[in-house]
């Protein structure tokens, strides 16, 4: 390259507006390849996660979880009353600990705690059983919890095999498997759910007498029928968009033009490609699941008593309602909690990865 | 015949369009094209938005499955089921440097693809040997390979579209307007980086773009198209000097002339009216309602492509020269 020279250059009218050349300097071979530096390279992955630590209501969300989660583990090991005992003073059932309120102790225990006795408080107080009623909530939160992962998870795999398959045969398969998803689609869902509830848990529970699942309880394997027949449908039209839109990128087109096979195009073209949305879909899904399983058994369709799941426990709370009310609040807050919190998670998630909204 | 590296023979290629209820209208997006291309040789094909001039380069390929017609290459004529065999020899690079790299992959991998695919390698290090070849070969650096498609510029993108192409060592690439996305200045590196690798490795290119000054400057020949129909095809520079049918004729006048003096002399021939839906062709010649020199016979007959001076044909009743 030729030598620059700043004495060569035209000189400047003074009262011209052309930039003054000499004031520029030539670049140094240094600055030159500053210009060649790119930013520091990350993945699609640390970069979504980066983001969404970025977003408070996320990060918030993700601590309450993991104090939810914690507490779940954690409590029922160490705390010493358990969900469905009532509680015991000296070895005797205590009937004085009924309906107690948060961090008050029945007529019994207060002797005991006079006669030098340790007791444990109850946090929450107790139920009309007396039961202590913060472990009961903490049951229900596993229970709302287990349910809503398991519901996703199901609707998951059937969504996903299901459309799958619709999308990447397309053609005749896509339009009677489509129909066949639109049918169930238009289903009302509410009637549906309380339907089959009913009558899976009579068929169900007949079949597993007597099985290792009968011990999980039948409602709650009705439950996750009831999940499994009717939730997969939005999951499966969002897995056949996703894959219907990738597979006609034009980097989908070059794999085939290289030679690529059809299996080595799903699993590194297209699934890579349709997993963030996939999985943000997952984590709507989980609180939607928490919410109709507190809701059917409110209405108590939901899990068997003596397990307390938080719906059961609001509906048991109807009744003395005026007389206790935390009773009432203390599940309603946590189903509020954990709702609330797997939206707001899946939201960062969706603003994140969502790559619609990249670039 | 056999000396042409490739020969296509009357391809046709009709996407069946749902029009009504249960009824299906075939859009004819390519209807009857042939050309050859020899080794080492570029055949530009220019022609407007959507008269099927991508659609011709994806069913070369066999993209798309023919309609009708034959891919002849080498001799062997391509078919879905031989097509594999032929996925070595014959590449594509592709109009949009976007969607065209996987934005889940890294460099290295999107390059790298070819290469697993056709097991081109027998270690890790001969691996990555290629590829720091392949980018060199097209202006990037090496160090670029750990990187992701996103974090490139549009040129840079089209350089590793490019360099996925190489890596297979194909002797014909459809290079599907390659250019078009990119801003002026980019666009010259980009032809000027074909134009090497022609002579360094000797491919024989289709140059697709709807912009005839890109064309002229790369191919040695060139076919204009029309709703799906090549129209002219002739030596590059004869195209250009003395177009004959009137379609070309317009498009040519059209092209703007740096020197005034020129310009004034020059007249432009306006093209009037809008290309017809391919779904409702004219009869006769497509180009009969823009056309100036329509005729009775031009209703009645679609002109097929003759000879008119030597190497250059054209398909018109009544060409003008
Ligand atoms: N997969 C398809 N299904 C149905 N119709 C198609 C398909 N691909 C292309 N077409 C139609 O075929 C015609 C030709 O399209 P094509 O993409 O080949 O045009 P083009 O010449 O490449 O245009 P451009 O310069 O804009 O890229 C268009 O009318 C288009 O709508
Ligand atoms: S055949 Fe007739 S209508 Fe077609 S281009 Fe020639 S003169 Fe025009
Ligand atoms: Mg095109």
């Amino acid at each position: 390259m030729k030598e620059f020279n700043t004495d060569k250059l035209p000189k400047k009218q003074i009262l011209s507006m052309q930039i003054d050349l000499s004031q520029f300097e030539a670049a140094t071979d240094e600055e030159k390849t500053q210009h060649e530096k790119m930013r520091e390279s990350t993945t699609f992955f640390k970069d979504g996660m980066r983001r969404l630590f970025k977003n408070p209501l996320a990060v918030i969300s993700i601590i309450v979880l993991m104090i939810l989660v914690a507490t779940i583990v954690i409590v029922p090991e160490i705390y010493p009353y358990s969900y469905s005992q009532m509680i015991e003073v000296n070895g005797k059932r205590d009937k004085t600990a009924k309906n107690l309120a948060p961090f008050e102790y029945s007529k019994n225990e207060l002797k005991a705690i006079e006669q030098g006795q340790e007791i444990f408080p109850h946090i929450f107080g107790t139920d009309e059983l007396c039961r202590d009623y913060f472990i009961r909530v903490v049951y229900g939160t596993r229970v709302s919890l287990i349910v809503g992962l398991f519901a996703s998870l199901i609707v998951l795999v059937i969504g996903l095999l299901y459309g799958s398959i619709a999308g990447y045969c397309g053609g005749k398969v896509d339009l009677v498997m489509m129909r066949i998803v639109d049918i169930i689609y238009s289903l009302p869902d509410t009637l549906m759910v309380i339907l089959l509830s009913v009558v899976l848990n009579q068929v169900i529970g007949t079949a597993l007498q007597g099985t290792f699942i009968a011990r999980i309880g039948t409602n709650m394997v009705s439950l996750f029928a009831v999940f499994g027949l009717l939730y997969w449908v939005s999951m499966a039209r969002l897995v056949r968009g996703q894959i219907l839109s990738i597979k006609n990128n034009e980097y989908v087109l070059a794999a085939r033009a290289i030679g690529t096979k059809p299996s080595r195009i799903i699993a590194k073209h297209i699934l890579p490609n349709c997993m963030s949305v996939i999985f943000i879909s997952v984590a709507l899904q989980i609180p939607s699941a928490i919410f109709t399983e507190s809701f059917l058994s409110f209405i108590g369709l939901g899990v068997q008593a003596p397990m307390p799941s938080l719906g059961s426990l609001a509906n048991a709370a109807r009744g003395g309602m005026q007389a206790y009310p935390h009773k009432m609040v203390f599940p309603a807050l946590f189903i509020c909690l954990i709702v609330l919190s797997f939206n707001l998670l899946g939201d960062g998630l969706r603003d994140a990865f969502d790559p619609k909204l990249r670039r | 015949m056999s000396e042409h590296l490739l020969e296509v023979r009357d391809l046709k290629q009709h996407f069946p369009i749902s029009t009504g209820w249960f009824q299906k209208t075939p859009l004819k997006a390519v209807d009857g094209v042939s050309f050859t291309i020899d080794k080492g040789e570029t055949l530009g094909l220019v022609g407007e938005s959507g008269c099927g001039k991508t659609t011709v380069g994806r069913t070369i390929l066999h993209l798309y499955k023919p309609t009708a017609g034959e891919v002849i290459y080498n001799g062997t004529q391509i078919t879905p089921a031989n097509i594999g065999k032929f996925r070595r020899d014959m590449q594509i690079v592709f109009q949009d440097p976007y969607s065209s790299l996987n934005p889940r992959m890294t460099v290295s991998d999107i390059i790298g693809e070819p290469l697993d695919v056709h097991k081109l390698y027998s270690s890790k290090k001969e691996r990555d040997e290629k590829i720091a070849h392949l980018l060199n070969l097209v202006g990037l650096n090496s160090d670029h390979a750990r990187r992701y498609a996103h974090e490139f510029s549009g040129g840079q993108r089209q350089r590793i579209g490019i360099a996925r192409a190489l890596a297979v060592e194909p002797k014909f690439i459809v290079c599907d307007e390659p250019v078009s996305a990119l801003d002026v200045s980019i666009q010259a590196q980009i032809i000027n980086t074909f134009e090497d690798l022609q002579k360094k490795l000797g491919i024989a290119y289709l140059f697709i773009a709807h912009d005839l000054l890109v064309v002229q400057h790369i191919s040695h020949r060139i076919a204009v198209m029309y709703l799906g129909r090549i129209v002219e095809i002739g030596e590059s520079s004869e195209i250009i000097a003395n177009p004959m049918h009137p379609y070309t004729q317009s498009l040519i006048s059209a092209i703007p002339i740096p020197d005034p003096d020129t310009a004034r002399v020059k007249k432009r021939i306006p093209l009037e009216g809008d290309v017809p839906s391919p779904l409702k062709m004219p009869s006769g010649c497509p180009f009969r309602p823009r056309c100036r020199y329509a005729t009775d016979i031009c209703a009645k007959e679609c002109p097929s492509l003759k000879e008119a001076a030597p190497g250059h044909q054209i398909a018109c009743h009544n060409p003008h020269f």
